[in-house]
């Protein structure tokens, strides 16, 4: 094992779908819009014209990753979590007629928050009837009900393009032509696919589709909702005219900028995700599968981001886990209960029923371009230890027989 | 990452007394894993002193957990179980330096595995009250449970009552929300169940009311001043902005705009533009024209402010 952080150690970030460090190349790009070219977009003088050339390169980069036709397709956006909301608030307006009501969202229950709280939230304020289409133990979306929730009075169905916490991906495509099968809008949070996976949408049916810059290595802060041709739009942000008014308020142009450089540089590093970040993704979880007992994957193997790696230590709590990994250096994040600040652990577990006994223990190593094999052999290299050293510790875990000890608490 | 005081953390990567004790006279489980968190406290006592002689403990938790686990066996090994039994899960956070709000609960853990393990070598049974709901008020530490108790033991009906018997609410205020849905829920039920009259019960449409803020005396005072220097009362100062802004109006219904006057407070003067003049690109050079007048008028300074249609005339 190796020893503790020392300072001169190279920390280990292995958490990138929480958020990921800005490329100093997309630093770079952002820098001059905050010195020299600070004008405002819409203004007539040549500081204006500037920051409004750089913002039109900056759609056409994002145009170009995302495979769309137009690039006046993409709203700019104060994050995902906004492109998120203004999608659905929208189609719940204009799908909406007094002689066609529409009033309900078809989602899934592994939803990020920037979903499913909103989704909760209309239902109790407004009415509004959620479907939370359910997944199996793997993270697989129940097909057959997604098709029986669509319905004449389906408004939107919004459904993730990647789950945050597991890496699943769905079916995006195949979901979206089901949804216009049945005449529904189709939106998808894209927000941990959008640099990850090859995305092409004007051969697609998605209608809506939400990103957020600071998970490709640009900024935080600044996201984009793409609203293919044709589809309408109700603003949820009102006022001036920016974003061809459907999206107001002056443009975050460093933000935007980064993010266009950034997806410029997501599309040149496409190839590398896929092929060298998967083996170093593959070549943790199965050098950790290895040298701890009681571990078990999550999500669906078959189909997962090629960064994300969910793995489950039984008998153990994820927060402590954290803890003695951050004592090496290593950061990575947890479902458990207590990292997230509830009394519950994480919906996205639940929903795939894994047991209690794994759930609070689940670690998420999230992986970028960023990350070495040097990196994952000493994650490898340590967590045997870790793992052990809380298993002693817990009144579940024998470690002479290695398995689940009986315990009778007074209440439960 | 929570913020941990250095014997916590001391005490999370340094645990003393860990593990089953051999021989063990009295043994408490608390929690489950369902839960996420939970404790086997297993004690050695003294039968002549009753003096715990040892202490060890297993956990499955958080940091904190882990840390609180580890003070509580510190905190009783030397001490007689009646001595033992005195301390709280306030003592054992004391201990440890003190606990985020979020992780008071592993401080109770700790409080309530002594009581098991006691009430084990004793060979009573031990019940817990032990209820946990979502936790509301961070500041405080409060969950919900505590909340919906606190209001139907006393009819509490408003949130000043909340915050004066649980301090829920009283610091911050971002929690306001949160305890208001559980007062108003509980109220219902409480109405349903005909131990409190409907028109007592919490409705937060009617209770909370936009607020005007207090403004300090020593901010109001100036602002009234140059009124008294110029001579001029209070109502006679509202007379002439009236007057001045109705000799202006036919200008602005030129336009097809409007202006009207909502409010005087001190120097500052509330003007609502109706009409054209709303979204007019001018309407900052209109307000500056109505305050230019204004001035001439009554031959000091104003201020005046647009408020929006349909807003109140104060912020
Ligand atoms: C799937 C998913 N949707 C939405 C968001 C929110 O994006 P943002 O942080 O830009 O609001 C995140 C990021 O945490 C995410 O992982
Ligand atoms: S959270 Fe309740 S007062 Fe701060």
């Amino acid at each position: 094992m190796s020893t503790l952080i020392d300072g001169a150690m190279r920390p280990v970030y292995l958490d990138n779908n929480a958020t990921t460090r800005v490329d100093p190349e997309v630093l770079e790009a952002m820098l001059p819009f905050f010195t020299e070219q600070f004008g405002n977009a819409s203004s007539m003088h040549a500081f204006g014209a500037q920051v409004g050339g750089a913002l039109q390169q900056a759609r056409r980069q994002l145009q170009a990753l995302l495979g769309c036709e137009f690039d006046h397709e993409i709203v700019f956006t104060g994050s995902g979590t906004e492109a998120d909301n203004t999608a659905i608030l929208s189609a719940l307006e204009t799908q909406s007629s007094a002689r066609q009501p529409r009033d309900e969202i078809v989602t899934t229950a592994v939803e990020h928050p920037a979903v499913l709280a909103l989704c909760e939230w209309l239902e109790k304020t407004r009415g509004v009837k959620v479907h939370r289409i359910g997944v199996d133990a793997k993270g697989r979306l129940d097909l057959e009900a997604y098709r029986r929730a669509l319905g004449p009075r389906t408004a939107i169905a919004s459904i993730m393009w990647a789950n945050n916490e597991t890496g699943t991906i769905f079916p995006v495509e195949q979901l979206a032509e089901l949804a216009h099968e049945a005449g529904v809008l189709f939106h998808t949070d894209a927000v941990q696919a959008v640099g990850k996976l090859p995305i092409d949408l004007k051969t697609s049916e998605i209608d809506m589709l939400s990103l957020s810059g600071h998970k490709l290595h640009g900024p935080k802060g600044i996201g984009a909702l793409y609203v293919r041709r044709g589809v309408r739009l109700r603003p949820m942000i009102r006022g001036g005219h920016q974003e061809r008014g459907r999206r107001a308020g002056t443009e975050n142009a460093p933000a935007i900028v980064g993010l266009g450089k950034a997806a410029e540089l997501a599309q040149q590093w496409m190839a590398h995700e896929q092929t060298e970040v998967r083996a170093l993704r593959d070549r943790l979880e199965a050098g950790i599968v290895e040298r701890v007992p009681r571990c078990i994957v999550n999500g669906d193997p078959e189909s997962r981001l090629p960064n994300t790696s969910n793995i489950a230590f039984e008998f153990i709590e994820g927060e402590a886990i954290l803890l003695l990994m951050n004592q090496y250096g290593i950061a990575a994040s947890s479902g458990s209960a207590c990292t997230s600040g509830s009394l519950e652990p994480s919906h996205v577990l639940r929903a795939m029923n894994i047991p209690y006994t794994a759930a609070h223990g689940s670690t998420r190593f999230s992986l970028s371009r960023e990350n070495t094999q040097a990196d994952v052999d000493r994650v490898i290299d340590v967590m045997p230890a870790i793992v052990a050293r809380l298993r002693e510790l817990s009144p579940f875990w024998n470690e002479q027989t290695a398995s689940e000890v009986q315990f009778n608490p007074t209440y439960a | 990452m929570w913020e941990y005081s250095e014997k916590v953390k001391d005490y999370f990567f340094n645990p003393k007394n860990v593990g089953a004790l051999e021989g063990a006279d009295g043994v408490g489980d608390v929690g489950a894993i369902a839960c996420g968190d939970a404790l086997r406290l297993s004690i050695k006592v003294d039968p002549d002193t009753q003096i715990i002689t040892d202490a060890r403990f297993q956990t499955f938790g958080c940091g904190s957990a882990i840390a609180s686990s580890s003070a509580l066996t510190e905190l009783i090994i030397g001490k007689t179980l009646d001595e033992a039994l005195k301390i709280t899960n306030q003592d054992i956070a004391d201990f440890l330096g003190g606990l985020p709000p979020e992780k008071m609960h592993c401080s109770v853990m700790g409080y309530e595995a002594l009581r098991a393990a006691v009430a084990n070598y004793k060979g009573e049974a031990w019940v817990d009250d032990h209820e946990e709901g979502a936790l509301i008020c961070k500041c405080f530490g409060i969950d919900e449970g505590y909340v919906e108790r606190t209001v139907r033991a006393n009819g509490l009906t408003t949130i000043e009552q909340i915050t004066h018997y649980t301090k829920a609410a009283g610091s911050c205020g971002t929690c306001i929300e949160g305890v208001e849905e559980v007062l108003q829920k509980t109220n219902a039920a409480m109405v349903a169940e005909g131990v409190l009259a409907a028109d007592e019960a919490f409705d937060p449409v009617i209770a909370i009311r936009p607020v005007r803020r207090n403004k300090s005396p020593g901010k109001a005072a100036p602002a009234a001043a140059p009124a008294a220097a110029a001579g001029m009362t209070t109502l006679q100062k509202i007379r002439l902005i009236e007057q001045a802004i109705a000799e202006l109006r036919p200008f602005l219904q030129q336009d097809g705009g409007d202006c009207e006057l909502v409010d005087v407070d001190g120097n500052t003067v509330y003007v609502k533009l109706t009409g054209a003049c709303v979204n007019c690109q001018m309407a900052s050079v209109t307000i500056s024209g109505v305050q230019e007048r204004l001035a001439d008028k009554l031959g000091f300074p104003l201020r005046v402010v647009p408020v929006p249609a349909g807003a109140p005339a104060y912020a």
